[in-house]
């Protein structure tokens, strides 16, 4: 059982969803974070004040998933979010002590099964 | 004093009619800003400020050219199809007003300019979060040359339509089937955004939607109630009008929300108020209150069933300027053929007031005014096209089109900006994380 992580760019989070769902990885959670990732700094003016904008916008999704899921969850977000420039975004897998599905206080293996799966 | 000769040949100023028209020109420029507010809103956050901007560019851009040459093209006394160059850099344009009115020329001028301006804007509607800014700049100056004066011409300008009895109160041919049918062959020749089709491309504020809705159509009260050129019965009818139109228009679209979906929208009611106005644009000093309700009735369907319609093709014409106007501003056209009355206008009966010619004049405009605004725009954007870039890459589409033609953000919140010195330039290092 492990947390993947991925680090994407906002346009492409349509893509890794329909590589994910096409993978029949089910359930994910998603939130808009801010990053820097080494991709050149967008320069912005407003009147009289440059910046170099250091951070830009990622979407990060977080799927726990059963071991056997691992791979095919790597693969489609790798499939989904690459451009092949930089600023593609990373992937972390984590060790996933517990995991329990509030509705059914089903836990680990049973709690990151789709429901009828 | 009694002894001294009047001067009937002299047209008199008439200081109420003059303070009407000052302001409703006013009103008209705050539509092209409440245009830009309405975009806005449609187009995800990404482009809001390069589609407010093609708003904010046409008050430029048409501005100047329509002083340059616009109005003169507009209405220089030429031939039945296009003015000519008398007025050139408002050359004759003072203070002495036109034969047949009663305010400085001057002020004709900037009211008959801010129709071409916000014409110009409408049609952005079908490029955005695509077209490159800077051909969108140059493609303004040619269209505002090309396309509006021209069919201002035919219809205010004493061109063909005019002449021959066709009744186009404010601009029915000019400004709605004109940017309507322009923004659909630019819709067609810039071509779709890259994801059109595959990912849902939605409205990002609608509140800024109903927002720039309200704003339209409080300007739209100096549009059509300003081009009686004076305050005369012709404006009030129009002014009352275009109160009347677009809130029948409006119910009329919460029944068709109702039975196509079971909600009355938001962006559907925005929507609909434009196209009330739109529809009563033509009519609205030559048909009674009565009918002008009719209308709000009638002209919802057409635009309606487009605007249902239109995504289903391959065709993004992003904003639906076909529907709301070129569609609206057609049926408004020909409704005047069925319900003008001389009683109310003082000009011409229509089919159901026992004269049939009158249709057949706001047909023949309801055929021409589609066919110039298209073959015309279509062939200026694709010489363009063969000439520069007509959009932004794939990638530039992906990033937004507000960063990469402003290099701005509408929504910047400043987190990781880092503050440039002037003195260093922008090339200058600055210390960033690097995770390597």
């Amino acid at each position: 059982m492990k947390l993947v992580i991925g680090i994407v760019r906002p346009e492409k989070a349509n893509d890794v969803l329909e590589a994910l769902y096409r993978a029949e990885v089910r359930g994910l959670s998603i939130s808009r974070v801010q990053g820097h990732g080494g991709e050149l700094d967008r320069v912005e003016t407003y009147r009289g004040t440059t910046v170099k904008m250091g951070l830009a916008d990622k979407v990060r999704f977080e799927i726990a998933v059963s071991d056997s899921f691992v791979e095919p969850t790597i693969e489609a977000l790798c499939a989904g979010a690459r451009t092949g420039e930089v600023g593609d975004g990373k992937i972390f897998v984590l060790p996933l002590e517990r995991a329990v599905r509030i509705r059914t206080g089903e836990t680990d293996h049973g709690a990151v099964t789709p429901v009828g799966g | 004093m009694s002894d001294v000769p009047s001067l009937p040949l002299i047209a008199q100023v008439n200081t109420g009619d003059t303070a009407w028209m000052l302001m409703a020109t006013a009103l008209v420029i705050l539509m092209t800003i409440g245009l830009g507010v309405f975009y806005a809103g449609l187009v995800r956050s990404k482009n809001t400020l390069n589609t407010f901007m093609m708003c904010v560019a046409a008050l430029g851009v048409a501005g100047i050219s329509w002083a340059l040459v616009g109005y003169s093209l507009a209405f220089g006394d030429g031939g039945g199809f296009i003015g000519n160059f008398d007025y050139a850099f408002l050359s004759g344009v003072g203070f002495e007003p036109l034969e047949g009115q009663t305010i400085p020329h001057l002020v004709f001028f900037a009211f008959q300019g801010s129709f071409c301006i916000i014409t110009l804007a409408l049609v952005s509607g079908a490029v955005v979060e695509r077209m490159s800014f800077g051909t969108f700049l140059v493609f303004s100056v040619l269209w505002s040359v090309l396309v509006y004066p021209v069919m201002a011409h035919w219809v205010f300008g004493g061109g063909f339509l005019q002449e021959g009895g066709t009744l186009d109160f404010a601009g029915g041919v000019p400004v709605e089937m004109g940017s309507g049918f322009s923004a659909l062959a630019a819709a067609l020749v810039v071509g779709a955004r890259k994801d059109y089709g595959r990912l849902a491309l939605l409205p990002h504020n609608t509140l800024l939607v109903l927002l720039g809705a309200g704003i339209l159509w409080f300007g739209w009260f100096g549009f059509n109630g300003g081009s009686g050129v004076s305050t005369g019965n012709s404006s009030v009818l129009a002014f009352v009008n275009t109160l009347l139109t677009p809130a029948v228009c409006l119910v009329t679209w919460f029944v068709l929300d109702l039975i196509r979906g079971r909600h009355v929208t938001a962006v559907g009611a925005g929507t609909a108020i434009i196209v009330g106005c739109v529809g009563i644009t033509p009519a609205g000093g030559f048909i009674s209150p009565g009918w002008a309700m009719v209308l709000g009735v009638i002209v919802a369907v057409p635009s309606y069933a487009v605007i249902v319609w239109r995504p289903r093709t391959r065709v993004d014409e992003t904003l639906d300027v076909l529907a709301a106007h070129g569609i609206a501003g057609m049926t408004g056209i020909l409704f005047i053929g069925f319900v003008a009355q001389a009683a109310w206008n003082g000009v011409a009966d229509g089919l159901f007031y026992g004269s049939g010619e009158l249709l057949g004049d706001q047909a023949l405009a309801a055929l021409v005014a589609p066919i110039y605004a298209f073959v015309v725009t279509y062939v200026l954007l694709r010489v363009l096209g063969s000439l520069m870039p007509l959009r932004a890459t794939e990638h530039e589409e992906s990033i937004g089109m507000d960063v990469v033609q402003h290099g701005e953000e509408a929504y910047v919140t400043g987190e990781g900006a880092i503050l440039v010195s002037p003195e260093a330039g922008i090339e200058a290092e600055v210390p960033v994380a690097d995770p390597a």
